[in-house]
């Protein structure tokens, strides 16, 4: 297999972006993906793109094609291939495009991610993301997204010692982090009285232990580590991607506070690239919960079950602490358009890594993680970027 | 999202009447019922089996934003059950939501569980009571 490298990166602001259409986001940061790797058009060879839904977020199927046509590439008739694993679906377009980079099928490669989901009713949206989970076995009886979440907050806080402004420091974290992020949903700090006295969603989560509804598209492009140096002057290099899968329902897994996807993805990665828990200088996790960046910190590896809320409440997972969590201000306060996220953590370790973070620079960075999380935790990727 | 009738009728042994599998060479037993034992695999051999609905909360939540088909229910209690027979289910409990504990014994009871608008299809199922 080759080594492969990121040569360029776009993002779309995240957010509520009325403006916006689902093809015209995508074509926003594809072109600013392209332009920062110095590659036109022509020379892609391939293009995956994750999209979880919008099928019933914009009655929109057939994704690989149309975004194809719409970022002019009809004439060209590039592969473009469509990833979905609801929540994941970006950081699997991400692999898919790492995979067919390195098998040397395929050399200049754009992996992107797209959703659009302010196009439909809150409720609709509820239903859409519901999906993620078993529509039969868990939707059909009335669980919702936050709903299932809760329920790994409940078990957790009955059996580990995590108490509830711990829990609110995650959000709180997430939202310093956001505020220093241009392209961020959410860019205001708040405090653990905004979190612990706002709406209660899913009890014990209340509206600010929960990622929001957001638009956003984000794209990078790969090429193999040998002819990267064609195109940029710090490419970022792949050391690790690795993937996981679990049972689809939450109430069929081993442990309901363990997402053992995320146990095996993380080992794998770190297997893979010869690589430990202290050598990653920052790591973006799949925060769609406060409850879940608890259990991401642990099933990484980072603390022992049971640590993650004193470590954050300590201050180790902020920006200056000992492992950086989420500096792009995570799903919490970047927003979640589902299928872009994969990507979008992607493009905040490179930012890191290239050293252009501005006020949210983790100083001295050179190796970061993203780990992306589909449904409650049945799918997930977890990769290594190097410089 | 509405549903064929169909795609509704089809599941209504599980249900109405907790009709799921059991592996006979194991003795494992699942619910919702699995066509293939994932220890057994192939030298596995799947029949129906009838469970007793008995079971204990293993974790639970009130869910107070829901989707459109749940919106008129709210606040309600979903929970994760494990039955008796061993599978865990998620499902709506038929208490209050400062009742509702870890550990509680529940029961199964028929309910209607959601209904397509005013004029559309009705759906019936299983919630769960407190058993003491």
């Amino acid at each position: 297999m080759r080594d492969v490298a990121v040569i360029g990166t776009g993002c779309t602001t995240f957010g509520e972006k009325w403006n916006s259409s689902f093809r015209n986001l995508f074509v926003e940061a594809g072109i600013l993906a392209l332009e920062d790797a110095g590659v036109a058009g022509e020379q892609i060879d391939g293009l995956y793109v994750g999209n979880m839904s919008a099928g019933r977020f914009v009655e929109q199927e057939h994704i690989g094609a149309l975004i194809a046509d719409y970022a002019g590439l009809a004439s060209h008739h590039i592969p473009a291939t469509r990833v979905e694993a609801a929540c994941a679906s970006g950081g699997l377009s991400f692999r898919q495009a790492v995979i067919a980079v390195a098998s040397g099928m395929e050399d200049i490669v754009v992996a992107a991610g797209v959703e659009k989901m302010t196009d439909v009713a809150s409720g609709a949206s509820v239903d859409a993301l519901a999906g993620a989970a078993d529509r039969e076995w868990e939707g059909f009886v009335g669980a919702t997204f936050p709903g299932l979440y809760a329920m790994i907050a409940t078990d957790y806080m009955n059996r580990y010692p995590l108490t509830r402004e711990q829990l609110a420091q995650v959000a709180v974290k997430n939202h310093y982090n956001g505020a220093r992020n241009p392209i961020a949903q959410f860019r205001q700090e708040i405090s653990i009285d905004t979190v612990i006295k706002s709406s209660l969603v899913a009890d014990p989560l209340r509206l600010f232990d929960c990622s929001p509804i957001t638009d956003g598209a984000a794209a990078v492009v790969l090429a193999p580590l040998e002819r990267a140096r064609e195109f940029t002057d710090t490419p970022i290099k792949v050391l690790a991607s690795a993937q996981a899968s679990d049972t689809i329902t939450l109430h069929d897994r081993r442990d309901i506070s363990t997402l053992d996807a995320t146990v095996a993805a993380g080992r794998r990665a770190f297997a893979a690239s010869g690589l430990s828990t202290t050598d990653i200088d920052l790591v973006e996790v799949h925060d769609c919960f406060t409850i879940a960046e608890i259990c991401a910190i642990e099933d990484l590896g980072f603390c022992r079950k049971g640590e993650a809320g004193r470590m954050t409440w300590e201050g180790a997972t902020a920006l200056n602490g000992d492992i950086p969590v989420n500096t792009s201000g995570g799903l919490k306060a970047c927003g979640h358009p589902v299928g872009a996220t994969g990507i979008k953590q992607v493009f905040e370790v490179v930012q890191q890594l290239r050293g252009e973070a501005g006020k949210r620079q983790v100083e001295g960075a050179e190796i970061g993680m993203t780990h992306n999380v589909g449904g409650t935790g049945a799918t997930v990727a977890v990769h290594i970027l190097g410089v | 999202m509405a549903m064929s009738v169909a795609r509704f009728w089809r599941k209504i042994p599980q249900r109405y009447n907790l009709v799921g599998t059991t592996c006979t060479r194991c003795g494992q037993c699942f619910f919702p019922p699995r066509s293939f034992c994932p220890d057994c695999r192939r030298a596995g051999n799947i029949v129906d089996y009838r469970f007793s609905g008995k079971g204990t909360v293993v974790t639970h939540t009130v869910i107070r934003t829901a989707s459109e088909q749940f919106e008129q229910m709210t606040p309600y209690v979903l929970a994760i059950v494990k039955l008796d027979e061993g599978p865990r289910i998620t499902a709506q409990l038929v208490c209050a939501p400062d009742e509702v504990r870890i550990g509680m014994r529940v029961r199964p009871v028929f309910r209607k569980i959601a209904a397509d608008g005013k004029s559309g299809v009705i759906y019936y199922g299983t919630k769960y009571a407190p058993a003491e």
